[in-house]
């Protein structure tokens, strides 16, 4: 409560007495995670690491079994990550989670650096991913994993590289074209100035025509390489028969160079060389960065929670052979070890052990599984082991056909058409129209003008700051909110946004941590503190891989216990000090019959032979921010809703804590989505925030959707967006800035469609010469610029006030 | 004037070079991390063995 961990920033329950030295001073540490990754970064000599960094670390995980790489090892697996490298050697890409900046870098490359039979360490922080050389005679892959996992990374094998290499390739292409267009526009505004000052009216001079041929020369790369992806969108969206921005910016570029190219070969007519430069380096500019946001969204969902296994622990006769789990089918027998994710469906065959399916019900509590009951794909083992035959592997399972609703889901989501190509498709006929107006009527008048002034028309009215408004607003307002901390990915989100009427919210890891907390403890035994309560209770739950004994992490070690042993459902029992301790249900623990106390949670009891010491209550807890960004969505005039898969009155409870009115329990996947349909039906647009994999077909489709940063890594690629610190206030504070963004596209869009509409009557009378085209051009292209650039300044927490007078208006109007 | 009939293409020449530099630099993962390799400076190399670290965060 009185310091935050000097590791992971998270606040030190009391009681804990977890600390190391760091910089000569003992730092307190919230876990025993913490302590074991702050001991592994120090011991190694890299303590420079916390001077470094800029952000706190992410919390670890708890200890994991320690064979639990050894998979990796295997032929089979190493294939898909691992590959051959010069002399002997071999190189293994890594997705490596929980880098948060530049520092983990240093440190991921030191501290594998410093192992034997490692070669060069390259990671890439914006990427999240690590190549790392190594010699398979010293150092096997598993322990490249081991070493990463100790200094508090959660590595992964990097196999959806393929895709990797596409976004890189990509990202490439797009930073050449830029540099291309940059650098030939500078050059072709110096002559291009040249040939303002120089020139008179009165014909082609010889320094007009050389700077002209000079000026061809440069802008010819800029429109058929840079300006490329252009040309062969609007093709792609004519095929469409749909008008997207793409087609008048073509036109516009593609008749203007033409135009421009006559001109200087027959000596006649205008250039506008500067023109078609300047516009595209500014469209690649804009989209550049809505790019590198949306390819950063796809990295960060890359893999970092892999839903199952790469191996499995198969019988082979009566010995347990590790192989990979494509090669498991129907029938096959497989050991499940406490802790271990199930890779396929199957039955029990023997053992008995309680399961946790919140990943794919969202319910919270673990179901006990018997001989006989089924176990599904991606769910989790908790206390024991149990022998399992599977009945359905890879495309059969239940994960996958949760898969397969989602893309269901995805077909129904209602179409979002983008503003900007709305206002296009008008646009576009308009001057066209205009242009061919004017050539007509100049055709009377002066035939040798008419192509002229047609063309200027076109070049004036050019949809510079049309098609820059949206864009430019779009840009400014993704890298701002991932500054405050939501990874925007797909592009359509902030317009979508603003228009949400409702919030739905699941409950499990959104609304809470996802992590069992103590909430309460009754003490019903003299001369006994709650803290020696909670030193025994995490004693004794120190070696079970439950989920309830992560509540008790903060106090491991206080106390040691031994002869520990897990009764399945039931609770556990252990020996501390030479007491005999019982510690779970009420019927278990103590002979004698207890009245469970009134309360919220799941009461736990805590026993000696001497009878029952104390109810301990646990239960997850709401995050802190939850309440305020509640609070704080209602007053931007949205309804706000909780919908759970959890059958307990949990949901009640919390929904009661964080003040949210409607709430639904006990709801599937299958449920969700049609509950969600049917709010869309309704005219409601519906902003869903989940993480499990059963708010997969659920977010998938919704109006829009955001995941957390710890969710499946399929509802993370589903997600329109992605909250990066788990601070559920930065919605209110996204809808209030995508409002503003939407306003300042409007404001944008008026601008542009403003001057166009003063512009195109001068052009048609024939009025503008070049330099005044681009003038205007470029000056209208500045102003809407500089009216995007305001969102990036926009301070989130005043903004919220300020921007919630639209929202109400927003409100009554519906 | 004449001169410029000269400087001209020797200014296209140098834009020439510079975006097959650029090019060579962003083909070689250049521009791929922007954000680590500007702090890179900032860390400390000496830190390979203990005594080093240790003399160094006395200065």
């Amino acid at each position: 409560m009185t310091s935050s961990c000097y590791h992971c920033g998270l606040p030190v329950p009391a009681g804990s007495n977890h600390s190391v030295v760091i910089e000569g001073a003992a730092r307190d540490m919230c876990c025993p995670g913490c302590e074991a990754v702050a001991t592994a970064i120090v011991s190694g000599g890299l303590d420079g690491f916390y001077r470094y960094r800029e952000k706190q670390s992410d919390r670890p995980e708890q200890a994991q079994p320690r064979d639990r790489w050894t998979a990796y090892d295997l032929p089979e697996v190493q294939q898909q990550f691992v590959h051959d490298w010069d002399g002997g050697s071999k190189m293994a890409a890594l997705l490596i989670g929980g880098i948060t900046c530049a520092a983990c870098v240093w440190l991921i490359e030191k501290h594998l650096g410093h192992l034997a039979g490692v070669g060069k360490v390259s990671v890439n922080a914006s990427t999240q991913r690590a190549q790392i050389v190594f010699d398979p005679e010293q150092i096997k892959p598993s322990q490249l994993f081991e070493a990463l996992e100790r200094i508090g990374y959660r590595p992964a094998p990097a196999t959806a590289a393929n895709r990797e290499n596409v976004i890189q390739a990509e990202h490439r292409a797009a930073l050449r074209r830029l540099g291309v267009a940059g650098l030939g526009t500078m050059q072709v505004m110096m002559f291009a100035i040249a040939l303002y000052f120089g020139a008179g009216s009165d014909g082609v001079g010889e320094f007009e025509r050389y700077f002209r041929w000079v000026s061809l020369l440069v802008a010819t790369p800029v429109v058929f390489y840079a300006a490329r992806p252009f040309f062969s969108a609007a093709l792609r969206s004519l095929r469409a028969r749909h008008l997207s921005m793409d087609v008048p910016v073509s036109i516009a570029i593609g008749l203007a160079y033409g135009a421009s190219f006559y001109a200087t070969v027959f000596g006649t007519g205008e250039v506008y060389f500067e023109s078609i430069s300047m516009f595209t380096f500014f469209l690649l500019l804009g989209r550049t960065v809505e790019m590198r946001a949306r390819h950063r969204a796809g990295l960060a969902s890359g893999g970092l929670a892999q839903l199952l296994p790469m191996t499995a622990a198969r019988y082979q006769g009566d010995e347990v052979v590790h192989v990979p789990v494509a090669a498991l089918v129907a029938g096959d027998r497989i050991l499940l070890r406490p802790g271990d994710t199930i890779p396929a469906d199957g039955e029990v065959l023997e053992g008995e052990s309680g399961v946790d399916e919140s990943l794919l019900s969202g319910e919270s509590a673990l179901q006990q599984k018997l001989v006989g009951s089924p176990v599904y794909a991606g769910s989790v083992n908790g206390d024991s082991s149990l022998t399992v035959r599977v009945t359905a592997a890879g495309q059969s399972t239940r994960l996958s056909a949760i898969e397969r609703l989602v893309e269901r889901a995805q077909l129904d989501k209602p179409a979002q058409v983008a503003l900007a190509d709305r206002v296009a498709g008008v646009f576009v006929g308009v001057v066209l129209l205009a242009a061919v107006g004017a050539f007509a009527v100049w055709w009377q008048l002066d035939p040798s003008r008419a192509f002229w002034v047609a063309l200027s028309v076109l070049v004036v009215t050019c949809p510079c700051a049309l098609s820059l408004a949206t864009p430019a607003a779009l840009a400014s307002a993704t890298l701002r909110l991932q500054e405050l901390g939501l990874l925007v990915a797909g592009g359509s989100l902030l317009e979508t946004l603003p228009r949400i009427s409702r919030v739905v919210f699941d409950k499990t890891g959104t609304l809470t941590r996802g992590e069992p907390r103590i909430l309460e403890i009754q003490l019903m035994r003299d001369g006994w503190a709650e803290q020696r309560v909670k030193d025994v209770a995490a004693a004794l739950e120190s070696q079970t891989h439950h989920p309830l004994a992560r509540a008790f992490r903060a106090w491991r070690g206080n106390l040691t216990a031994s002869k520990l042993k897990v009764h399945t459902g039931r609770g556990l029992e252990g020996q501390i000090e030479g007491v005999d301790y019982r510690l779970g249900r009420a019927d278990f623990a103590a002979p004698e019959i207890l009245a469970q106390p009134q309360g919220e949670g799941q009461w736990l009891l805590l026993a000696d032979g001497g009878g029952p010491i104390a109810w301990i209550a646990l239960g997850d807890q709401l995050r802190e921010t939850a309440r305020d960004a509640v609070h704080q969505l209602e007053k931007l005039g949205l309804s706000v809703e909780l919908l759970s898969g959890d059958q307990s009155n949990e949901v009640q409870r919390l929904a009661s804590q964080a003040s949210i009115a409607h709430f639904r329990a006990g709801a599937s996947p299958e449920d969700k989505l049609s509950h969600m349909q049917q709010l869309q039906a309704g005219e409601e647009k519906v902003l869903m925030v989940g993480d499990g994999l059963n708010d997969v077909p659920v977010l998938s489709g919704a109006d829009a959707s955001v995941a957390m940063m710890s969710a499946a890594d399929l509802a993370q690629s589903r997600a329109d967006a992605i909250l990066l610190n788990g601070d559920l206030q930065v919605l209110p504070q996204a809808i209030s800035l995508a409002r503003k963004c939407r306003q300042i596209v409007r404001q944008n869009l008026a601008w542009a469609l403003g001057y166009n509409a003063i512009a195109l009557p001068l052009a048609v009378c024939g009025l503008v010469p070049p330099w005044a085209a681009a003038i205007g051009m470029s000056a209208s292209s500045l102003v809407v610029v500089l009216n995007a650039l305001r969102l990036s300044r926009a301070n989130a927490s005043t903004e919220s006030a300020d921007s919630s007078v639209p929202g109400m208006q927003a409100h009554h109007a519906n | 004037m004449d001169s410029l009939y000269f400087l001209i293409p020797i200014a296209v020449a140098l834009v020439a070079f510079a975006v097959k530099l650029f090019f060579w630099a962003v083909n070689n993962g250049q521009y791929d991390d922007l954000e680590t390799e500007g702090r890179r400076i900032l860390f400390e190399d000496d830190v390979q063995n203990q005594p080093a670290a240790d003399s160094d965060k006395e200065k």
